[in-house]
């Protein structure tokens, strides 16, 4: 079970990908895992054939705890281990079937998890709420596509959740009423609205909230930015662009972003161990809120050196995935910095809070239409206020000044992004 | 292509159900801003313009965006 996040004890596989026997390769997804805030994808970190699979779906496990063994060359046990650097090899656990977790170490720097008894978290009990969503994000989005009536499909998940194999099984044999003698009585009543991953999500982002707040001394910095050129050029772009290729402001507002943490790398990476480690890419890790509560920040890869509508395009698949369901291990654990983005709900500033053990969160709000002076003419401007909430062991506000006036800067000159 | 209240309505409709799936269109009235009931981001708003001028056959602009707020503009953006 690696960690998926650096707010992340325990996880729960409710879905293999895989099967014994089965071959993968390095970098296969092989299990779907709930991490209390989100479906992860896991990939396997070493290559082979499928040999036993440890968990079985539904069980909750602590972080460290071999999910199953691949064959490689010679019986390699695969323990799925916490962010391990690609280049590196799969570390070999004595004894796969030990349940006790490893120590969690190497790769993206994370918060040391689940040490001090105090941050625990809170026991499995508010797990078992019977609220619970009866089928997973990824599970809902097959069964829409489809065109499967999840109420209608035998659970074989834990808690009598429908898993997305318990969709798709129904899908390719509908069966005929009254001929599913022995599974679990298909559920009449519907799945209940608004009750999506009751309780746990919270939690988990009030743990990491908790956290960043005791250890970080944050300090905050706000700037007005005017994005009149840079609303006309996208107006202009968006002309000529079917719809699925249009962009919005946060396409540019991303990229201006990521190449002011590049030029600013004291706030792009990691504090741990009483040090700032700066990264080597940007990472932009990008707060989306799920429906029905919850909030991820997985990150886009490298946003500096792409293309503003590959930006645009990945943003879009981030967003999607992220609501299904559907993020990948890379994306939860890599973010170096991240950007919120409020403006939607309809406030015009946002003072976030730092995701541990990342040193600077960008927040940016809604877009309006303000008085603004330009070579000494009163005019009407789309405005946005930019902020930035750093982390003062790292950087001094000096340097969060600088980049916040990079991002202006850049925004000022879209054609360049 | 121009749609019939029927057609453009349970387009509309549709659409927002692929983008909101548990969303409750029963209780969305037609001059209701979908975007705010619905908590549509500039994304999701997206999403919904090109499933929109998919289903319809029809180019949708960004200048038509204002007059896509509520269920009656899109249904009179559709059929007219």
């Amino acid at each position: 079970m690696p960690s998926l996040g650096a707010d992340m004890d325990e996880g729960t596989v409710i879905e293999w990908l895989v099967k014994p026997g089965d071959t993968v390769h390095k970098g296969d997804p092989v299990a779907v895992v709930d991490t209390d805030k989100a479906a992860i994808e896991v990939e396997t970190f070493a290559g082979g054939t499928i040999d036993q699979i440890l968990v079985p779906v539904g069980e909750r496990v602590q972080v460290g705890t071999p999910l199953a063994t691949i064959n490689g060359t010679g019986p390699t046990p695969q323990p799925a281990p916490a962010p391990q650097r690609p280049a590196t090899p799969a570390p070999v656990p004595a004894r796969p079937a030990q349940g006790l977790p490893s120590e969690i170490q190497g790769g993206p720097p994370e918060f040391p998890v689940g040490n001090p008894p105090a941050q625990r978290a809170a026991p499995p009990a508010t797990v078992t709420s019977v609220d619970r969503l009866k089928a997973s994000p990824y599970a809902r989005k097959l069964a829409h596509s489809l065109d499967v009536d999840l109420t209608a499909v035998p659970a074989t998940g834990q808690r009598g959740m429908v898993t997305a194999e318990d969709v798709r099984r129904f899908a390719a044999n509908p069966p005929r009423p009254s001929t599913q003698p022995s599974t679990k009585e298909p559920t009449t009543t519907p799945a209940p609205r608004h009750v999506v991953q009751q309780g746990s999500p919270r939690a988990a982002i009030a743990r990491l909230m908790t956290r960043s707040t005791q250890e970080i001394p944050h300090y905050y910095l706000s700037t007005t930015v005017d994005l009149g050129t840079a609303i006309a050029w996208l107006s202009r772009t968006n002309r000529e662009l079917p719809v699925a290729e249009r962009l919005v402001p946060a396409a540019l507002l991303l990229k201006a972003t990521a190449l002011a943490a590049q030029r600013h790398p004291e706030l792009n990476g990691y504090w741990t161990e009483d040090a700032f480690r700066p990264a080597d890419q940007v990472h932009l890790g990008v707060a989306i809120s799920l429906r029905g509560g919850g909030l991820v920040a997985p990150a886009l890869h490298d946003v500096a050196s792409l293309p503003v509508h590959d930006v645009m395009a990945r943003l879009r698949d981030l967003v999607e995935r992220a609501r299904a369901g559907r993020l990948r291990r890379a994306e939860m654990t890599e973010a170096t910095i991240t950007i919120t983005n409020l403006g939607d709900q309809g406030v015009e500033s946002v003072h976030g809070i730092i995701y541990p053990p990342q040193v600077a969160l960008v927040g940016a709000g809604r877009i309006v239409e303000r008085p603004w002076a330009v070579d000494g003419l009163l005019g009407v401007r789309p405005c946005l206020t930019l902020t930035l909430a750093a982390d003062h062991r790292a950087t001094d506000g000096f340097t969060g000044g600088r980049f916040l006036a990079t991002v202006d800067r850049l925004l000022q000159t879209p054609e360049e992004l | 292509m121009t749609l019939t209240l029927q057609d453009a309505r349970e387009l509309v409709g549709n659409t927002l159900l692929r983008i909101v799936p548990d969303a409750d269109l029963d209780a969305l009235p037609d001059d209701a801003p979908f975007r705010d009931e619905l908590e549509l981001d500039s994304l999701d708003f997206l999403s919904f313009v090109e499933l929109l001028s998919t289903g319809s056959g029809r180019r949708i602009d960004e200048d038509d965006y204002p007059r896509l707020r509520t269920m009656s503009d899109c249904i009179g953006f559709l059929s007219t």
